[in-house]
């Protein structure tokens, strides 16, 4: 084995260019292949994180007025949406897994002590608000079913305002004063917020209480399941929709009245959009394989042409069949399977430096900003498999001139020029 | 040592050509005989049946008592490793080996170690006197020298029979004497028998034996005293 070794790096020490040529068209194909599916990669890990900050199975419903008239009502009525209809929803609709609804409390001070921050807000949630959001909780706990029970005052700070209210304090256990009313800080939460002073969260029950109002819930959040593909999205969305304008009395096509996002659907179509990238990319790829595998299979058959007298020298000098055939494969073998490693390396490289420059989201990064490139990468396995089918195909482009070069008779090839 | 018996060979292509009419010959071991004859007397054809270079149609061909027929690629290849050597007009040696690796691809073929084999290449290259080109490539030698590796590489098995085909037909007619020196003392000291090609009347006198063929069979053998 050695000796075919050596006597192969010989033959390709003295045709260098060939040898380039040969080795840069597989170096070539592996190399597109990686940097295109590791960027298709990025672009599905970009809109997944995206969405990272709400589950994909959610609908959110902002409770409005009406903007048409309907059934003798004059347009502008408020709709109030009470406890007794989320319990409606989630009888009539099976698909319904929780329901976060939440009530906002507007205009608030917030003190510590001589600091004070203002506008952000109170968020009254339920216990479910954490199994429907993305929440990144930081420090202590989330509100749970006795502080929503017992209307505690009690609240789950965001980080930022804690940074500006407790300059670096512990917050936990300490009291903050909203409004004249003292709240226990229980947590410290640190999701993505474009706002300077993002809300605070305290129980619904608490601000159903401190802040009696007949307006009802403000927002709403459901969580779906059950739901597989944008088909049964949709139709969910459109029975919803229909059921609750009759159960509130307002005009089906009044979008305003309650006003809903299906998050379900916009996620699948997105991930259609990114299914869509991922397969066109890999046709590219495969195309690109393919033309590598062409190239070598050229470069193959011009090789061997042009080493027929030599070959012939070999049979004479008594050569049998299976050498040769064992020479041109395993010099096929040795350029793919060095020149492919080669480019899988070089294609690995520069997904690490686009790593580097689109590392992905940072868990303590301040503000949310929406990327279009994240994180690029590719499964090894992948990898290795694309280069297993690249040196298969060119063992096989390279078998047929062998088969060629071994039926020529050595007289033949002798007399070759 | 070579014993051809009725020997006949058709090239079909085109129109066909009888090349070989019943070509019988003998060649006794230890012989230095050369053939000739005009352009497509057929004797190139012949060598190449000597050779296992090709096939031929009909009658027998025995070389050291084994008979030489329709053999399948690979025995022909063990057959040539073992009991032939080649000598060419154009050296065909390995333009990317050097004068050593050229030796030792016969032996390389017979599974011969590396060590070894370089080691009895480097022992004919010596006999050739041409051991400091050892590591040279045939680009950097004259058509003498080169010569005198393929005639190495020819050897270096120790075959039964050395087939030299016009193996002085590319060279001038001072190195053309000592190449055929060279192959009759071979001969002479290790008892190969050879067979050789060509077209100069000259070189052919400095055989023992000259075979004339003439239209596909043998015209004429001619004696040449040089042996006692």
């Amino acid at each position: 084995m050695f000796d075919l070794i050596a006597d192969i790096l010989s033959a390709l020490g003295k045709n260098k260019l060939r040898t380039f040529l040969t080795g840069f068209s597989m170096a070539w194909g592996i190399f597109i292949l990686m940097v295109l599916l590791g960027s298709g990669n990025g672009l599905r890990n970009a809109i997944l994180q995206n969405y990272s900050d709400v589950s994909a199975n959610t609908m959110d419903m902002w409770v409005g007025r009406t903007t048409m008239p309907y059934n003798g009502l004059a347009s502008g009525r408020k709709i109030v949406v009470e406890k007794k209809d989320l319990d409606y929803m989630r009888k009539e609709f099976p698909q319904i897994s929780a329901i976060s609804p939440t009530r906002n409390v507007w205009g608030t001070t917030e003190t510590y002590g001589a600091e004070y921050i203002t506008g952000g807000g109170l968020y009254g949630v339920t216990p479910d608000y954490f199994k429907i959001n993305v929440f990144n909780l930081i420090e202590g706990r989330n509100i749970n079913d006795l502080d929503q029970q017992e209307m505690r005052k009690v609240v789950v700070m965001h980080k930022r305002n804690v940074t500006n209210l407790f300059k670096g304090k512990d917050p936990i256990g300490e009291y903050i004063v909203v409004n004249n009313v003292p709240y226990k800080v229980i947590g410290v939460y640190n999701n993505q917020d474009r706002e300077s002073t993002p809300a605070d969260l305290v129980p619904l029950s608490t601000v159903e209480k401190i802040y009696p109002s007949r307006d009802g819930y403000g927002n709403i959040t459901l969580k779906l399941e059950g739901i597989k593909n944008k088909e049964q999205s949709d139709a969910f969305e459109e029975k919803f929709r229909s059921s609750l304008a009759s159960r509130f009395g307002y005009h089906p096509q009044d979008r305003s009245a309650i006003w809903m996002w299906n998050a379900t659907s916009s996620y699948f179509e997105s991930l259609n959009i990114i299914n869509g990238i991922t397969i066109f990319l890999w046709l590219i790829g495969i195309g690109t394989l393919i033309a590598g595998v062409v190239g070598i299979s050229n470069i193959m058959l011009v090789t061997v042409k042009e080493r027929t007298k030599e070959f012939g020298i070999r049979k004479a000098l008594g050569a049998r069949p299976r050498n040769v055939i064992a020479l041109i494969l395993t010099e096929s073998l040795l350029i793919t399977a060095s020149f492919g490693y080669a480019g899988m390396l070089l294609g690995l490289g520069l997904l690490n430096l686009l790593q580097k420059a689109f590392p992905g989201p940072d868990p303590n990064a301040e503000g949310f900003t929406p990327s279009v490139f994240s994180n690029p990468s590719i499964d090894l396995g992948i990898a290795f498999s694309a280069m297993a089918i690249l040196i298969v195909a060119s063992l096989f482009a390279a078998y047929m001139p062998a088969r060629r070069a071994v039926a020529v008779k050595p007289i033949e090839a002798l007399h070759y020029e | 040592m070579i014993k051809l018996e009725n020997i006949n060979k058709t090239y079909t292509g085109g129109t066909s050509l009888h090349v070989l009419k019943g070509l019988n010959l003998h060649i006794k071991e230890g012989e230095f005989v050369s053939i000739m004859g005009a352009s497509g007397s057929g004797k190139s054809t012949l060598l190449n049946i000597l050779g296992i270079l090709d096939n031929y149609d009909t009658g027998s061909y025995r070389l050291n008592g084994v008979l030489i027929k329709d053999l399948d690629e690979k025995t022909a290849a063990e057959y040539r490793n073992k009991m032939i050597g080649f000598v060419f007009q154009s050296f065909n040696l390995i333009s990317f080996k050097n004068a050593m690796e050229n030796v030792a691809l016969p032996l390389y073929y017979q599974g011969v170690s590396r060590k070894e084999r370089n080691a009895r290449a480097l022992d004919y290259l010596d006999k050739m006197g041409m051991k400091d080109w050892a590591t040279h490539l045939p680009s950097e030698m004259s058509g003498g020298q080169k010569q005198r590796v393929a005639i190495a590489r020819a050897l270096v098995t120790k075959p039964k029979v050395v087939l030299a085909d016009e193996p002085t037909g590319a060279l001038d007619s001072k190195t053309s004497l000592e190449v055929m020196n060279i192959l009759k003392q071979i001969n002479r000291e290790t008892g190969v028998t050879i067979i050789m090609v060509t077209h100069s009347p000259e070189m052919a006198e400095l055989t023992d034996k000259i075979i004339n063929i003439k239209d596909g069979v043998i015209g004429s053998v001619v004696e040449t005293g040089n042996r006692e």
